[in-house]
């Protein structure tokens, strides 16, 4: 039993990314792992508190018309303190929006981790565009201080049957730069989270963009196909990652 | 119904009904604002509590936060009530139940008063009580329950080993568990939260554990944290069931936003009780709370958010729980926003649920959008020793890698029972002693992973 034993352990640890097996110094971790620890916590502070970069993301966006602006939650205080005021435009931007026969509008908005934003989002929106053919997709919209549901504003002024919000989701220790997409069907302030479906984890190590497109422009045409969204739109494939966006209230 | 006003040089503040008291009363916190239901300043909050000191508890039992027509846990707390055991402070208004429970209370007069105590009375006194007062107070509450372990025994202090997985993959699990083992933790339950609700992955994950523990001989319990109507039916399909879980909350329609009302809950408590599973005692149930979770359902009534925890304190004690557990940060910034806040609830949760006769564990937890980080965690942890809290939660590292969330680790059980001298449940400690992870002097001895699995003859295969 004990013979192979190293082997299995191995195997052990190998099963889980949880910080297991880090030793100990008296009863206190290692150095090595404390400041392991102190380091991810460090990322994820940083990345809640960066900025959406929106001159890049317009500028890599340059086929797509762009039209800027920010929820009437001032800052980033007032954003995590009060997540109604995340969900609400700033009327000033309301009016830069015009209504349209849009099949799809894409909605930008920093969420918890602009660092997820800055760095998944223009590949992401590409990649979605790339596989929607003949799909009339409304200006990009991209808004500060935002949060999900600020798109049912976006989408009901833009006009769309659906809008698709990408943002960057509440930063955790082992990643801080996972992007989550979305989608609602028939966008109008008022409508509830078991209205949308979710793609979460989008980054690097996580779900590659070109899978989450995939799965989001499949999603996209089911959503117009059958005119709907949320948990009667549950596909098996998906139905792992709505079990786990059930488990927190989206950004 | 009576007024509540006060002149405080010269201005006169007054509330119109006991729920604005109440929550003017309430120390700042980012929820009750955010329902905007907090106190307009600080002079007005001391308005308040100077209102609720003078306030006969009686009052109490005359008015309703939440209409008794409207709400089946106002009538759970109303008609439960024990005139009897209320009967040695009825007289006292809450400014006089506070220095009664600092002062001449014993530990068995507390205990027996605690049917006595609605919800909103001792959200009232947590009210004007200090951080050291919630300590104080709480350290002479006692609430000793069992299954395989006897927990809340004074000097003690368990540990719920929380071995999630983003995937619930047997393996991972069973790994995590090994290691929090090897730091003397899991006497409060083996409780894993599932990624995924099925009862398939629920079976699965309850007979992992189950087998681990048989194999081992480790006198504890186990629990998947599933919905109460999955557990159900994991029951029915013949899985070891040791303990049902459910969230709880303190409205009717909040618990309706988590599927569950008391007719349900009654049905789980027997359908487990029936499984005479517990050596020691037949405390079956696990359930968890935290401040905000009406108002994230939407279900508040204007009510702040430490006396709607309270009242899911009314909820838990009718079901006789082993564990329940305070997830004080996992809510986030908007209910709770920074250490201060989160450390102040903490200590109040652990306190009222004490004192209303509940055996209180804290999940002391943050997010990374909250202004906390592991230093307030180590303070909150410290405080909660202090006050003699019945267990805390053990992930390896402090990370939950499934729930996205830092809680505190096993390494921080062996901190804080060698800092304070708490020792893990008697029949969990005899067995720490029996596979030799005991260093004979209260703490654990440093074993690595592998050395440790082979000690306790683990092959490291899985179930």
């Amino acid at each position: 039993m004990i013979d192979d034993s190293p082997v299995k352990y191995d195997a052990l640890r190998a099963a889980t990314a949880a910080r297991i097996a880090l030793g100990r110094a008296g009863d206190a971790l290692p150095t090595a792992p404390l400041l392991d620890f102190q380091l991810a916590h460090a990322r994820a502070r940083d990345a809640v508190y960066t900025e959406l970069d929106a001159d890049a993301i317009a500028a890599a966006l340059s086929g797509h018309e762009i039209v800027r602006m920010r929820s009437q939650a001032a800052d980033r205080g007032e954003y995590l303190r009060r997540p109604d005021l995340g969900r609400r435009v700033d009327p000033a931007g309301l009016v830069a929006l015009r209504p349209g026969d849009y099949d799809a509008a894409f909605v930008v908005a920093d969420g918890l981790s602009a660092m997820a934003v800055n760095r998944q989002a223009v590949a992401l929106v590409a990649a979605v565009c790339a596989l929607l053919g003949g799909w009339r997709v409304a200006p990009v919209v991209l808004v500060q201080q935002g949060r999900v549901a600020i798109g049912d504003e976006i989408g009901a002024a833009l006009g769309a049957s659906l809008v698709v919000v990408l943002l960057g989701e509440r930063p955790g220790l082992s990643a801080a730069d996972s992007l989550g997409a979305y989608l609602t069907w028939a966008p109008e302030p008022g409508r509830r989270d078991s209205e949308r479906n979710c793609i979460s984890n989008i980054r690097p190590g996580g779900l590659p963009i070109a899978t989450a497109a995939d799965q989001l422009a499949w999603l996209m045409r089911e959503a117009r196909s059958r005119r709907l969204s949320g948990i009667d739109l549950k596909e098996d494939r998906l139905s792992l990652l709505a079990a786990s966006a059930a488990i927190e209230r989206p950004p | 119904m009576p007024s509540y006003r006060t002149d405080l040089s010269g201005t006169r503040y007054s509330f119109r009904d006991l729920a604005h008291l109440l929550a003017a009363a309430t120390p700042r916190r980012s929820g009750d604002a955010l329902a905007g239901i907090a106190a307009a300043s600080d002079v007005e909050r001391m308005a308040a509590r100077f209102v609720l000191a003078d306030l006969p508890l009686a009052t109490f039992l005359q008015e309703s936060v939440v209409p008794y027509e409207e709400d089946e846990v106002t009538r759970l707390i109303l008609d439960r009530h024990d005139r009897a055991a209320f009967a040695p402070v009825a007289h006292l208004t809450i400014g006089g139940l506070r220095e009664w429970i600092l002062g001449k209370a014993t530990p068995a007069a507390l205990a027996a008063v605690a049917p006595g105590l609605t919800p909103e009375m001792a959200a009232a006194v947590s009210k004007i009580m200090r951080n050291q007062d919630l300590i104080a107070a709480a350290r002479k509450c006692r609430v000793v329950t069992a299954f395989r372990t006897t927990l809340g025994l004074p000097g003690r202090m368990a540990v719920r080993l929380q071995p999630n997985h983003p995937t619930d993959d047997p393996t991972g699990v069973a790994a995590a568990i090994l290691d929090g083992l090897l730091m003397g933790c899991g006497d409060a339950v083996i409780g894993i939260n599932p990624a995924t609700d099925s009862i398939d992955n629920i079976v699965t994950l309850l007979t992992l554990i189950d087998e681990l523990r048989q194999r081992f001989a480790i006198p504890t319990q186990s629990c998947v944290l599933s919905h109460v109507t999955s557990t159900i039916l994991a029951i029915e399909r013949g899985a070891p069931v040791d303990l049902t879980f459910q969230s709880v909350a303190g409205t009717e329609a909040a618990n309706r936003g988590f599927g569950v009302d008391l007719t349900l809950l009654r049905e789980a408590h027997e359908a487990t009780r029936s499984l005479q599973r517990g050596t020691v005692g037949d405390n079956v149930m696990y359930f968890e709370t935290g401040q905000g979770s009406a108002l994230s359902a939407d279900a508040h009534h204007g009510v702040d958010q430490q006396t709607l925890e309270c009242r899911a304190y009314a909820v838990a004690r009718e079901f006789s729980p082993l564990l329940v557990n305070s997830v004080v940060g996992f809510i986030g910034p908007e209910y709770l926003y920074d250490s201060k806040q989160i450390i102040r609830a903490g200590l109040e949760d652990h306190f009222c649920g004490k004192l209303l006769g509940l055996p209180m564990g804290v999940d002391v937890c943050y997010t990374n959008h909250a202004e906390a980080d592991q230093d307030d965690m180590d303070s909150l942890l410290t405080l909660l020793g202090v006050a003699g809290v019945n267990f805390v939660i053990g992930v390896p590292g402090a990370d939950d890698i499934m729930l996205n969330y830092q809680s505190t680790s096993f390494h921080d059980a062996l901190y804080v029972r060698r800092a304070l001298d708490l020792r893990p449940a008697p029949e969990f400690e005899a067995w720490l002693e029996a596979v030799e992870l005991s260093d004979g002097q209260g703490g654990i001895r440093p074993i690595g992973f592998d050395r440790g699995g082979m000690m306790l003859g683990w092959d490291g295969g899985v179930p």
